[in-house]
């Protein structure tokens, strides 16, 4: 399998270094080799946060390539064009628009709706993804993020992303 | 070895494991990005867990449990380890009872941090083997390969991290404990421990040897590995360098070095010698291609350029390739900020209307620099705050000196601020002096970890307090007041300007939980009391 790449970009406080905990928990419970990266300290102060994740038969580098990303999640529309350079020709956007206002019983999760439409589009089982959000959240999250997981699939599904074109 | 369990960890977390599988009887450190996770973690799993006032008693304290047969893990950040030199350079002279690994966490490209030195220098400079895990697994294995080397060879051996090992989660499979062979006991050895000129001479020639037996050692170990490949492209590298380099060049032959120094200079000439090119891919200083330029090795470096920053996958290719270009700057995000409804926020928009002259110092308050502040006017290292002030004060003219406060936060006040105070109080400049200590019970920026002045240890149980107001005050400081900046009538800033004026020595405790912390702190307590109920409920039945 290659390797495929993907940024998780936001502000701090928005659950993107706990979105990339999520993800990689479920590709490595899928045998896959994970790697994750992202930089603490200052940025937990409300700053730009970014986390990297990886995964495949072989990782090497835990950072993405500028340019490589395969897909691309923001969780701030504020952070969409500053994080584009990570997305290769061709690559998936996911933004927050993609999950409608209102439509979370509480925004918070919405690291956790993106994960649910960005689920769609990779080859884990749904329950994979269950037991992901149960073993990363606390108990009493359990309920509200499979909610928001279950609603980011149906957007997902929907084609709710938007696709780069070749050359951007 | 490895087992078939499977984790995701990170490089902090495999040094956890690592250390609890060694039987440390301690770990002791002081908070910093990016080793601040390692102690937390060890106390998590089980382990005995402390953290010092910082990281030089850190050391001292490791220093003791290694002389009373025990392993001991110290952990810092690269920084820090500034702070520690003073016993690290003398302890790499003393024979070594218990295994100590000191755990040095760099910070190439300052995500977090003052500065971005490469601590690989420490390890020439003072004597002391140096390990370089580059990933999770290697940071798990090395960790017990370190205490072994240090009882080996009775020597401290410095663990080298950096941000992309520390908090890089990659898959460790955990082996089997490996504990101690040596019993905890006292054996006196006064010629070995006590570094008198006359016993330091000959320790000095000892320790010598000993790093020649490491190197030795190193021509045939296996914490070294060569990736094999096209023999037309050799690389030299260490710590995530090495799966950079692997990625952006997977046809090359990568010799990845575990244990760097000493280096098996015999194995990396066989190497340089059996490629028709050898670069050396080292993220930071150009250490060891200078190493193997002077040992008159056929290698290439780097270009200057990259000697800044971290490296990556596209800047290695570009290494590769020569190419000298200017790169693409990468996305400038949103700075961070004060957190709204933080208690520093009072401060910073009080000493920016008084148009103080701010002596600043390290954490999250560092963040009064930037708009809509911008009241801080220097920033050095832990503790600077108090003497660069002082300095200030010492000579600006008179108008201006009465401007000067020293900001200092009381995590930073611990560390580092005492002595800063024994300096104020013993040379007093002609217009006083105010020391503003910012104390929101917490070491906030490193992600509130617990202090001497909270009256929590590190796992968050109940701990002796410090007083800093009782300190101040019987170090000989006149005046000390303790306010909370958020509350208008206690009048904070009428309070500083009183001070101000005066011709004295002042200290001004500015007394709020950050608001990250508090909700944790009433945990804590409520804990504490219901554990006290119970006892007295115990007591009387």
């Amino acid at each position: 399998m290659a390797v495929t790449n993907i940024v998780l970009a936001g502000l701090g406080g928005q659950g993107v270094v706990k979105a990339s905990d999520l993800l990689s928990t479920t590709a490595f419970n899928a045998g896959c080799e994970v790697k994750k990266s992202e930089v603490h300290g200052m940025s937990q102060r409300g700053g730009s946060v970014t986390s990297d994740v990886r995964f495949g038969d072989q990782v090497m580098s835990p950072m993405v390539p500028m340019g490589e990303a395969d897909f691309l999640l923001v969780f701030e529309a504020s952070q969409v064009d500053i994080n584009r350079g990570w997305l290769k020709p061709g690559g998936v956007l996911i933004t927050p628009d993609a999950i409608p206002e209102g439509a979370l019983r509480n925004r918070k999760s919405l690291n956790v709706a993106i994960l649910g439409a960005l689920s769609v589009m990779l080859d884990f089982d749904e329950a994979q993804w269950i037991r992901s959000i149960h073993t990363c959240l606390a108990e009493k999250l359990h309920t509200v993020n499979e909610q928001a997981f279950a609603l980011g699939r149906e957007v997902g599904q929907q084609l709710g992303h938007v696709k780069e074109t070749e050359g951007v | 070895m490895a087992s078939t369990e499977r984790l995701l960890l990170s490089g902090n977390e495999a040094v956890a494991l690592a250390a609890l599988h060694a039987g440390v009887t301690l770990g002791t450190g002081y908070p910093g990005t990016p080793s601040t996770e390692i102690l937390e973690a060890f106390d998590h799993i089980g382990g005995p867990a402390q953290w010092a006032p910082n990281e030089k008693v850190a050391l001292e304290v490791a220093l003791g449990v290694s002389f009373a047969g025990a392993r001991s893990l110290t952990t810092m950040k690269h920084v820090g380890v500034n702070v520690a030199a003073d016993p690290l350079f003398t302890a790499a002279y003393i024979d070594m009872t218990g295994g100590l690994v000191l755990v040095s966490a760099d910070d190439p490209g300052m995500a977090s941090s003052q500065n971005e030195q490469d601590n690989r220098h420490y390890a020439r400079a003072a004597i002391v083997p140096m390990l370089e895990p580059a990933d999770a697994q290697q940071a798990y294995d090395f960790t017990l390969a370190a205490f072994e080397l240090s009882e080996r060879w009775k020597v401290p051996v410095i663990l080298r991290m950096t941000t992309r090992i520390c908090h890089a989660k990659t898959e460790v499979r955990p082996g089997p404990e490996r504990p101690s062979s040596i019993e905890p006991g006292y054996q006196r050895d006064i010629p070995g421990r006590v570094m008198i000129p006359a016993y330091a001479r000959p320790a000095h020639h000892k320790v010598r040897a000993k790093m020649d037996e490491i190197a030795q050692w190193n021509e045939q170990s296996d914490l070294n590995r060569i990736h094999p490949g096209d023999r037309s492209l050799g690389i030299i590298a260490s710590g995530v360098a090495v799966m950079h380099a692997r990625e952006a060049a997977p046809e090359a032959t990568v010799l990845a070095l575990g244990l760097t120094w000493p280096l098996p200079m015999k194995r990396i000439k066989e190497f340089v010698e059996s490629v028709d090119r050898c670069v050396v891919i080292e993220e930071g200083d150009h250490l060891l291609y200078e190493a193997l330029k002077v040992a008159g090795l056929d290698v290439e470096g780097k270009p200057e350029m990259y000697r800044f920053s971290e490296l990556n996958v596209p800047r290695v290719r570009r290494i590769l390739a020569g190419d000298t270009t200017p790169e693409a700057k990468p996305p400038r995000g949103k700075p961070p900020e004060l957190c709204k409804g933080c208690s520093h926020r009072e401060v910073f928009e009080a000493l920016s209307r008084m148009d103080c002259i701010v002596a600043g110092d390290i954490g999250c308050y560092t963040l009064g620099v930037l708009p809509p502040f911008e009241a801080m006017d220097t920033c050095v290292c832990m503790g600077a705050a108090i003497g660069v002030g002082l300095g200030l004060r010492h000579v600006l003219p008179e108008e201006q000196a009465r401007r000067v406060v020293s900001v200092i936060g009381d995590s930073t006040f611990v560390h580092s601020g005492l002595t800063g105070i024994a300096e104020m109080v013993y040379n007093p400049p002609p217009t006083g002096h105010v020391v503003l200590i910012v104390d929101n019970s917490t070491t906030a920026m490193t992600g509130r970890q617990e202090h001497p002045g909270t009256g929590r240890s590190l796992n968050h149980e109940p701990a002796n307090k410090m007083d800093f107001g009782a300190v101040c005050r019987a170090m000989g400081v006149k005046n000390v007041e303790v306010v909370d900046p958020q509350k208008p009538g206690e009048d904070f800033e009428g309070r500083l300007r009183a001070l101000l004026e005066k011709d004295e020595l002042s200290v001004m405790i500015a007394e709020r939980p950050c608001i990250l912390a508090a909700p944790l702190i009433r945990k804590f307590e409520k804990a504490q009391e219901d554990k006290q109920a119970q006892c007295a409920a115990a007591m009387t039945d």
